[in-house]
C-alpha cells in the first residue's frame, strides 16, 4: 500500500504583532476571563463572522471562521452566537467595530479577521474583540504558511483567543496519534494514524500488516514509539514522522517489549522487556543504545510515563497482589505506591503541567478514566463506561483523549475528550473504528 | 450507494490480511476447526496441509486430539489440573514428534488494559514453557509471545467468551531448534 504523507512541519509559521497594541490588555486582566477551574461554567458567547476577504481568499475566509468557532465551541467553555443573529456586517478588517451592535446580541467576545491568498501562500490575521469593555484583547496577530495548511492557521487563532480568554495554553494546534482499526473483533486490523487533534487531516503511516499499539510522540513530535508485531513478536518501534523510517529498539531474542515512552528531552526511552513471562522497566539510552534495568521484580510493571521534569516516573505493578500506582525516581529504585483508593489502577500519565496523573481505574466491573494529584491525593474520576483505557494529555494540562470500546461482538473502540473536571466529554469524528491515541504537544 | 462494493472491500481486506499478516493464530483457530492457518514469523510454517486428524504425527491431531490449548481463570497464570493434563499430552508428542517447534502464544480476554493483558498473555505462555520443559521438552524448541487482549477468538463480552479467550496456544511450526 501506499502511505499518504505529509511533514508535521510543512509550514514555517510567522507570527507577529501587527499593530501598536492600543490596549494592552493582558490575559489576566479586564472582565472577558474564564477560571477553567471554576466549578460550573456558563459558556462564553462569543462571535466569528466569516473573515474578510482581501484578496483570492474565496472559500477560506468563511471556512477558517468555521473551525475557529469549532475549536472554541468544542471545548464547551465558550458558545457561539450564529451567523444568522449577528447584526453587524464586518467588511472591513480595519474600520472599527461596532461594539454596540454585538453588545445587543450579547456576544461577549468578537474574533474578526482576513484571508489573503496569493502566489502559493496563505495569510491568516486576526483581532479579538471584549465587547462589554469596548476594547481590543490583545494584540492583532498575523499567520502565515501555504494554503493546504489553513486549518492549522486556524487553530492557531482559536489557541491564541483560548489563551487570552482563559490564561491558559492553547491546545487546538496539535495532532493526535492512534491505531485506526479495522475488521470484526476477532480479527481486528490495525495501523497507525495522525490526524489534527479534531480529527481532520488524518494519514496513516503503516499498513495493516502486523499489529501496532499503543503509539506516543516525541516531545518535539518529530518522532513516534509504538509497538509492532512486524517480527512476529511485540517489539518496541521508532519511526521518524518525516520519513517514515522505522526502527527496532532494544531487540533481545526471547524477550518482549512494549509500552515505551519518551523522556522528556527525547533522548531516552523508558519501557516493558518481559523475559520468562517476567515483565520489568528499562530504559534504553536512543544515542548511545545504553540498557538500564529499572526495576526487578517478578510483579509485573508496565506503562511507564515520565514527570515532565524527567525527575520521576510513574507506572503501574502489581507487586501488591492488584494493579497499582507507584513513582519511582527516573533511575529506578525504591518505588511508593500513590494509588489508595478500590480497584484496579493503571497506564498513568503525569499532566504536562506535572501538577497530575491521569489514570484508568477499573472498579466493579466498570472502566474509568481518573485523575489524581501526584501524591495520590484528590483521585477524581471523570468517566465510565464497559471499557475505558489509555488516557492522554492535551499540550495544556486540560483535557484527556482517551479510547471508549463498547461491548459485544459488535464492539467497536473510538476516541473521546473530556476535560479534567469530567465535562465536556465528545467523540473525536474518525473514519472508522480508533484505539490508543496519543496527543502531540502544541505546534510550532 | 449499494452494500456490494464495501462487502467486496471487506473481503478483500481479509485476504489481504490472510496473505500478508506476519502474526501467528491458534493453528487450529476457534475450536481447532480450522480458518486462519498458522504462519511463523520467518514464513516456514505449513499453513495449509495440518494433515489428516487420525495420523497421531498430524498437526491436526496435535491439535485436535492432543488440544493445542490451555485455558486459565480470570487474571491468573497457574496452570489448572485440566491444562496440566493436556499440557503432559502435548509434551509426550513434542518428544515423539521432535522435527516440530513451538511457539506458545498467551491470551487474555477484553476485561483490562492493553499494557496489562500483555504482559498477563506473556505470563501465561511461560507458564506452559515451564510445564512443558518440566516435562522434557527442551527449552531450545520453544518461543512464547503474548498477543495481550489483541487476538480474541470468540467476540462476545461474558464470561463464556472470556473464558475461551484466556488462553496459550501451542502452535507448531516444522524446524526444531530455531
Amino acid at each position: 500500500m501506499t502511505v499518504k504523507h505529509l511533514s508535521l512541519s510543512v509550514l514555517a509559521v510567522a507570527l507577529m504583532g501587527l499593530f501598536g497594541a492600543q490596549a494592552p490588555a493582558q490575559a489576566q486582566s479586564g472582565p472577558l476571563r474564564i477560571e477553567i477551574t471554576e466549578g460550573v461554567i456558563e459558556p462564553l458567547p462569543f462571535a466569528v463572522p466569516d473573515f474578510v476577504d482581501e484578496g483570492g481568499a474565496g472559500e477560506y475566509a468563511r471556512n477558517i471562521a468555521r473551525v475557529i468557532a469549532a475549536d472554541l465551541s468544542g471545548t464547551g467553555l465558550f458558545r457561539e452566537i450564529p451567523r444568522e443573529a449577528h447584526i453587524s456586517r464586518v467588511s472591513s478588517f480595519d474600520s472599527s467595530i461596532a461594539y454596540e451592535d454585538w453588545k445587543a446580541i450579547n456576544a461577549q467576545a468578537v474574533i474578526t479577521g482576513a484571508v489573503t491568498v496569493s502566489g502559493g501562500r496563505i495569510v491568516v490575521k486576526f483581532r479579538l474583540f471584549d465587547v462589554f469593555s469596548g476594547q481590543q484583547l490583545g494584540e492583532g496577530l498575523q499567520f502565515a504558511g501555504t494554503p493546504e495548511t489553513w486549518r492549522r492557521m486556524a487553530h492557531k487563532v482559536a489557541d491564541a483567543a483560548y489563551s487570552r480568554i482563559t490564561g491558559e495554553g492553547g491546545y487546538f494546534d496539535s495532532r493526535v496519534v492512534f491505531v485506526s482499526e479495522s475488521g470484526p473483533k476477532n480479527n481486528r486490523l490495525k495501523r497507525l494514524a495522525v490526524m489534527d487533534y479534531d480529527g481532520a487531516n488524518v494519514q496513516y503511516l503503516t499498513d495493516s500488516s502486523s499489529i501496532v499499539l499503543a503509539p506516543r510522540f516525541s516531545p518535539s513530535g518529530d518522532r513516534i514509539l509504538y509497538t509492532s508485531y512486524q517480527t512476529g513478536f511485540p517489539r518496541i518501534t521508532l519511526m521518524d514522522v518525516g520519513s517514515l523510517r522505522t526502527q527496532t529498539l532494544a531487540e533481545q531474542q526471547g524477550t518482549m517489549t512494549f509500552a515505551p515512552r519518551f523522556s522528556p528531552d527525547g533522548g531516552r526511552v523508558v519501557f516493558s522487556l518481559e523475559r520468562g513471562g517476567n515483565s520489568d522497566l528499562y530504559m534504553l539510552t536512543l544515542g548511545s543504545g545504553n540498557l538500564v534495568q529499572l526495576t526487578n521484580a517478578p510483579s509485573i510493571e508496565t506503562a511507564p510515563s515520565f514527570s515532565p521534569d524527567g525527575s520521576q516516573i510513574v507506572f503501574e505493578s502489581d507487586r501488591s497482589g492488584t494493579q497499582q500506582l507507584y513513582v519511582m525516581g527516573a533511575n529506578g529504585g525504591e518505588a511508593r505506591r500513590i494509588s489508595a483508593g478500590q480497584g484496579r489502577y493503571s497506564t498513568p500519565v503525569w499532566s504536562p503541567r506535572g501538577d497530575m496523573i491521569a489514570f484508568t481505574k477499573q472498579h466493579q466491573g466498570r472502566f474509568h478514566i481518573g485523575v489524581m494529584r501526584t501524591d495520590g491525593s484528590e483521585e477524581r474520576l471523570l468517566t465510565a463506561s464497559f471499557l475505558d483505557e489509555g488516557p492522554t494529555w492535551a499540550p495544556n494540562g486540560r483535557v484527556i483523549m482517551f479510547t471508549r470500546e463498547t461491548s459485544g461482538a459488535g464492539g467497536q473502540a473510538a476516541l473521546y475528550s473530556v476535560d479534567i473536571s469530567g465535562r465536556n466529554l465528545r467523540q473525536i469524528p474518525t473514519e472508522g473504528a480508533a484505539s490508543d491515541p496519543a496527543w502531540s504537544p502544541l505546534l510550532p | 450507494m449499494s452494500l456490494l462494493p464495501k462487502a467486496l472491500l471487506v473481503v478483500a481486506a481479509f485476504g489481504l490480511a490472510a496473505c500478508n499478516n506476519p502474526d501467528r493464530f491458534g493453528a487450529g483457530g476457534a475450536g481447532g476447526a480450522g480458518g486462519a492457518g498458522g504462519g511463523m514469523g520467518g514464513g516456514f510454517v505449513d499453513t495449509t496441509g495440518l494433515g489428516d486428524p487420525n495420523d497421531p504425527r498430524s498437526i491436526a491431531y496435535f491439535n485436535q486430539r492432543v488440544g493445542d490449548r490451555v485455558l486459565f481463570p480470570v487474571d491468573q497464570h497457574t496452570l489448572t489440573e485440566e491444562g496440566r493434563q493436556t499440557l503432559s499430552g502435548q509434551a509426550q508428542w513434542l518428544m515423539t514428534n521432535s522435527s516440530y517447534a513451538v511457539i506458545i502464544e498467551g491470551h487474555a480476554d477484553e476485561q483490562g488494559t492493553r499494557e496489562y493483558n500483555l504482559s498477563l498473555g506473556a505470563r501465561r505462555a511461560a507458564s506452559v514453557q515451564n510445564y512443558l520443559i518440566s516435562q522434557g521438552v527442551p527449552a531450545n524448541r520453544m518461543r512464547t509471545v503474548s498477543y495481550g487482549k489483541e487476538r480474541p477468538i470468540e467476540v462476545c463480552s461474558s464470561e463464556a467468551c472470556y473464558a475461551q479467550n484466556r488462553r496459550a496456544v501451542t502452535v507448531l511450526s516444522m524446524g526444531a531448534g530455531m
